[in-house]
């Protein structure tokens, strides 16, 4: 028995190790660098400098909330037709959603800039009806639609693999005691669909709040937080204040992080019924 | 009418979802420099690239760091995944899924940070002045891959039968042969997919090598970024497009081996 738990902790211990030395160690770093200013000594500095960065948190928010929103509201029809589709088919459709993700997030962020800009496609083609061109990038409706184009199949996956899992003859039932389309929607689907859309939330909500290549490419001067920390880091060489906004997006997202959970936990009590 | 409506949002929905990718696949096919005016066919900016010696060393950089973090990922991760389904301590159990989801919650660019400023501090320890190499990259796609395979491997642990290995045991084998030659062959499904997915999201990672590597490594995401900061040629969408397909043909084959593994498993 002893042997046996001897080869057990040769098999996890490499794991331990790499863990506690290249996911934690560098959590505590960040805090450590958060706290003190480029000789290493201890500062409040960095922490207190966050204010000037309030607007930058709030719009990163803001935006990204509405694309997730926005993402949510086009995913769950979405995933509900396909899921109504025969077996082949759902297989082929998500696939097709998927495929488009195996595409670098930086060349798709980039031909979108061609799509949109002042002389791109969509200009291009107004201007042979004579139409003045119009300004899209730069614009907080391209960033958020950057984050909508690249972050969508994160919120049509999770929806779908519940939706799939909702068995007919639970609607037929609800259909023959009597329901409408609506009263199976709001009494089967969007129940038993919670966990999905959840997951789906918050797998579209992190990378949006996070990102910098795409407000780079499709928002001119709009600055989010993932800008405001590559600008830190990769321009200014300020590693402290990198680390402390690094710091509270971390902090913000695993709060977020855990109400969902907690607002899953309570949603999943309801599936039992 | 109403599915007629339903179809419409369908079609709509993937003719945005394809939109920039066929728009790159058409313009690296262009013969002038642009990328948003069309002048005519042409193969250049594909020739271009293959003659490139730049791009090629960074294809080559690619894919030696997504099989070499992959490898490792697969092993120790695999060993992992073992000991954490073997665990007893619900504690200790429920605080390593915790580090393991850790990687996959965390934003990228927070854990790309932390990794930079963790190679950084010790670097300045040992007082080398340029601390970020392939090494630093290689540990950070090691570190963003573990979960990955883990999460593969333990699914195929919980569902394979307990007995089988130890009725093996009970026949006389050791428990390594037991390991190896019934536990590791029924897993082994959940280890490949593990290593492609491994491999895959190496492939594709911009943003964390973006803070983990040294100057003198550049990878292909990497590359690109550098090329979008300027105006781009279309050898960008000709590099892209060759990505794309070989995406492509790497999904198709994994898709194909797994409807042909659930065929055999309905024959059974």
């Amino acid at each position: 028995m002893k042997k046996k738990s001897l080869a057990q902790q040769i098999l996890g211990a490499p794991y331990i190790l790499w863990s506690a030395l290249f996911v934690i160690v560098p959590l505590v770093i960040v805090v450590y660098y958060a706290f003190t200013d480029a000789e290493g000594a201890f500062t409040l500095a960095n922490v207190a400098k966050l204010r000037e960065y309030k607007e930058v948190f709030m719009i990163s928010i803001e935006y990204s909330f509405i694309a997730t929103v926005i993402c949510l509201l086009v995913s769950y029809p979405f995933a509900y037709l396909m899921s109504r589709k025969k077996g082949a088919t759902q297989r082929i459709m998500m696939m097709l959603v998927m495929l488009p993700m195996w595409m670098n997030l930086l060349i798709r962020t980039y031909s979108w800039m061609n799509i949109l800009e002042k002389n791109g496609l969509i200009n291009n083609f107004l201007g042979l009806f004579g139409i003045e061109p119009l300004k899209m990038i730069g614009t907080p409706g391209a960033v958020i639609f950057g984050m909508i184009y690249n972050y969508i199949p994160y919120m049509i996956l999770p929806i779908y693999t519940v939706m799939s899992k909702i068995d007919v003859s639970v609607l037929e039932a609800a259909e023959d005691l009597g329901s409408n389309s609506f009263s199976k929607l709001r009494r089967i689907i969007l129940p038993m669909s919670m966990p999905g859309v959840i997951s789906g939330f918050t797998m579209v909500f992190v990378p949006s709040v996070s990102t910098f290549y795409i407000s780079q490419k499709l928002g001119g001067k709009i600055m989010l937080i993932g800008d405001a920390i590559e600008k830190q880091i990769q321009s200014l060489y300020n590693y402290n204040l990198g680390a402390a906004l690094s710091l509270v997006l971390m902090v913000m997202i695993l709060i977020c992080m855990a109400l969902m959970k907690k607002f899953a936990g309570d949603s999943n009590d309801g599936l039992i019924m | 009418m109403k599915k007629t409506l339903g179809n419409l949002f369908i079609a709509l929905i993937y003719i945005i979802l394809y939109a920039p990718l066929l728009v790159m696949v058409f313009f690296s096919f262009n013969e002038a420099k642009s990328t948003t005016v069309f002048t005519g066919f042409s193969l250049k900016w594909y020739a271009e690239l293959f003659s490139s010696s730049d791009t090629m060393t960074a294809l080559r950089n690619t894919l030696v760091l997504a099989v070499t973090s992959a490898v490792i990922a697969t092993v120790i991760g695999t060993a992992a995944a073992v000991y954490m389904y073997k665990l007893r301590s619900r504690a200790w159990k429920a605080s390593l899924d915790m580090v393991t989801n850790l990687p996959m919650m965390n934003p990228e660019i927070v854990t790309g940070v932390s990794m930079m400023l963790l190679f950084v501090f010790v670097g300045r320890l040992i007082g080398a002045s340029n601390s970020l190499s392939f090494g630093t990259l290689l540990i950070a796609h090691v570190t963003f891959n573990l979960p990955y395979v883990i999460l593969n491997v333990l699914p195929k642990l919980n569902q394979t039968d307990p007995h089988l290995a130890e009725a093996a045991l009970d026949l006389g084998s050791t428990p390594m042969e037991a390991f190896f030659k019934v536990t590791l062959p029924s897993i082994m499904p959940g280890i490949v997919s593990g290593m492609i997915m491994a491999f895959t999201m190496s492939l594709d990672d911009f943003v964390i090598s973006y803070y983990t590597t040294g100057s003198d490594f550049q990878t292909l995401p990497l590359k690109i970024f550098a090329m979008t900061k300027k105006t781009v040629k279309p050898d960008m969408y000709a590099l892209s497009s060759v990505i794309f397909l070989t995406v492509l043909v790497l999904l198709l084959v994994v898709n194909i081996s797994q409807i042909r593994q659930e065929k055999k498993d309905q024959g059974k």
